[in-house]
């Protein structure tokens, strides 16, 4: 069995492997008897497994995913949320946690402009409907926004959710991570600033190694003088989902 | 036989290939071949507007080709969309179809603009492919990248990626030829001029020869990206 290099930086149309001894999974394709790469990304060998993890690329909804959106519109029993992908997400008046009154004022909910933290509950061709039901999921108040590659959100939450906690601990601020790239931060203005520059370089050298290590030092250096958020402090955020696998 | 700038019949002309250089793109690139630079950039998969054109059964992949008004001299380089100009945004999206999956999009459009800055002969292929770069840099599924260039007969003779000067000749047949590079399969054909079926297929043998070094420039481009930043 040949061996295939790990993290290697693959374009589409290359051939990753030849032969029966791999399986092609997502961001590939097998034609024939060869293995095909169909993003320009990382390889990611796991025994006879073969996947490429893309690079770039807008978000693509998936169900049960955390994503960070905006009220864009609303209609008597629907609000549209614009989650950085083509079609809008619907997120309806049963879906909310909160009891709404036939006929009231949506805006008096959640108004234009507003950011709110989602759930995917399904996806369909023609819609995206989004729940809030559920820990943590709530309209975000103010705060800085940041967006990031959706493919570079599994390196920015980290395994286990670490490369996030590390940020959440030295800066003091609370941080949503939505799967569609949007972050959400809120804190002393100083400590918003040097949690966004952390995560700005997150996606920018998310394919370079020891970048763990790097954040960790930009961190250290500019460290926050607040107290780190206890978990009593804070409201539950849920990062299941997709975390960092390996 | 010598060509007017000395190269071989089967010499390409000299290329050069960059991706990511228009910011708020989401893929972008920059295709050079000889005198002739095409950039594209690449917006999507996004909402499609006018709704009526949206379909809930496949995306569409809408193409915009300009030549820009100070890319070169003749009549063909006006400053706005011309008769000319839609028929070659649409041969290119045909050209790049083949490499994607639409049905991935429902009720969405991926948007290419290709402009030109400079112009040489040989547009719309150098146009294929920076447009090619631009959507893998945008992180859009492809099977495969696309690779072109122009094939011509002139002076009973096949040569490979004509020039401007070459293209004016009297009686010179110009066959401007897209392929997948891995399989060859052709994915956009048009010929200019007068040519016999079997000097056709040799010419299609040589153009499938060629692309493959075009192929290796614009691969060898998108991974420059991020090798950059490596040894940064």
């Amino acid at each position: 069995m040949e061996t295939i290099e790990n993290k290697k930086i693959v374009v589409p149309g290359e051939v990753l492997a030849t032969g029966m001894d791999f399986l092609p999974s997502s961001g590939t394709y097998r034609d024939k008897d060869k293995i095909v790469s169909i993003y320009v990304g990382l390889t990611n060998v796991s025994g006879r497994v073969i996947r490429v993890i893309p690079l770039r690329g807008r978000y693509m909804p998936k169900r049960d995913d955390t994503i960070v959106g905006k009220i864009m519109d609303m209609t008597f029993s629907n609000w549209f949320i614009d989650m950085g992908c083509a079609n809008m997400g619907v997120l309806s008046v049963r879906e909310i946690s909160e009891f709404v009154e036939r006929g009231a004022d949506l805006a008096e909910y959640f108004s234009h402009g507003d950011y709110v933290v989602c759930k995917i509950s399904k996806v369909t061709r023609s819609s995206v409907d989004l729940s809030m039901r559920g820990p943590g999921l709530r309209k975000l108040g103010p705060g800085k926004l940041v967006q990031v590659d959706s493919s570079k959100v599994p390196r920015v939450i980290g395994k286990q959710g670490s490369m996030i906690s590390m940020i959440k601990d030295k800066t003091a601020c609370r941080i949503v991570v939505g799967q569609n790239g949007t972050v959400w931060i809120q804190g002393a203005p100083e400590d918003e600033m040097v949690a966004a520059e952390a995560i700005y370089k997150i996606n920018q050298e998310s394919h370079r190694e020891g970048l763990t290590e790097e954040i960790a030092a930009l961190l250290e250096k500019k460290a926050s003088k607040n107290k780190p958020l206890t978990r009593e402090d804070e409201e539950p955020i849920m990062e299941r989902g997709r975390n960092e696998t390996e | 036989m010598k060509r007017n700038d000395g190269r071989a019949p089967e010499e390409l002309r000299k290329m050069e290939a960059k991706t990511g250089i228009i910011k708020r793109a989401d893929g972008s690139a920059m295709f050079r071949i000889g005198e002739t630079i095409a950039y594209a950039a690449v917006y999507g998969p996004r909402e499609l507007h006018p709704k009526f054109m949206q379909n809930p059964e496949k995306g569409l992949l809408r193409c915009n080709y300009n030549m820009m008004a100070f890319s070169g001299s003749g009549d063909r380089v006006r400053p706005s969309a011309n008769r000319r100009s839609r028929e070659i945004s649409m041969v290119i999206e045909k050209a790049l179809e083949p490499v994607l999956d639409l049905t991935a999009y429902p009720n969405a459009v991926i948007d290419i603009f290709i402009e030109l800055v400079q112009t040489d002969a040989g547009t719309r292929c150098a146009g294929i492919c920076a447009a090619a770069m631009a959507l893998a840099d945008a992180g859009i599924p492809m099977k495969d990248l696309v690779s072109a260039l122009s094939v011509g007969y002139l002076r009973n003779e096949i040569v490979v990626d004509i020039n401007g000067e070459e293209d004016m000749n009297e009686g010179a047949t110009d066959i401007a030829f897209a392929c997948l590079p891995i399989t060859g399969e052709i994915s956009l054909l048009q010929v200019d001029g007068e040519i016999k079926k079997d000097v056709l297929l040799k010419a299609l043998e040589k153009a499938k020869e060629a692309a493959k070094k075009i192929a290796e420039v614009q691969r060898k481009a998108l991974k420059e990206r991020y090798h950059d930043k490596h040894d940064a």
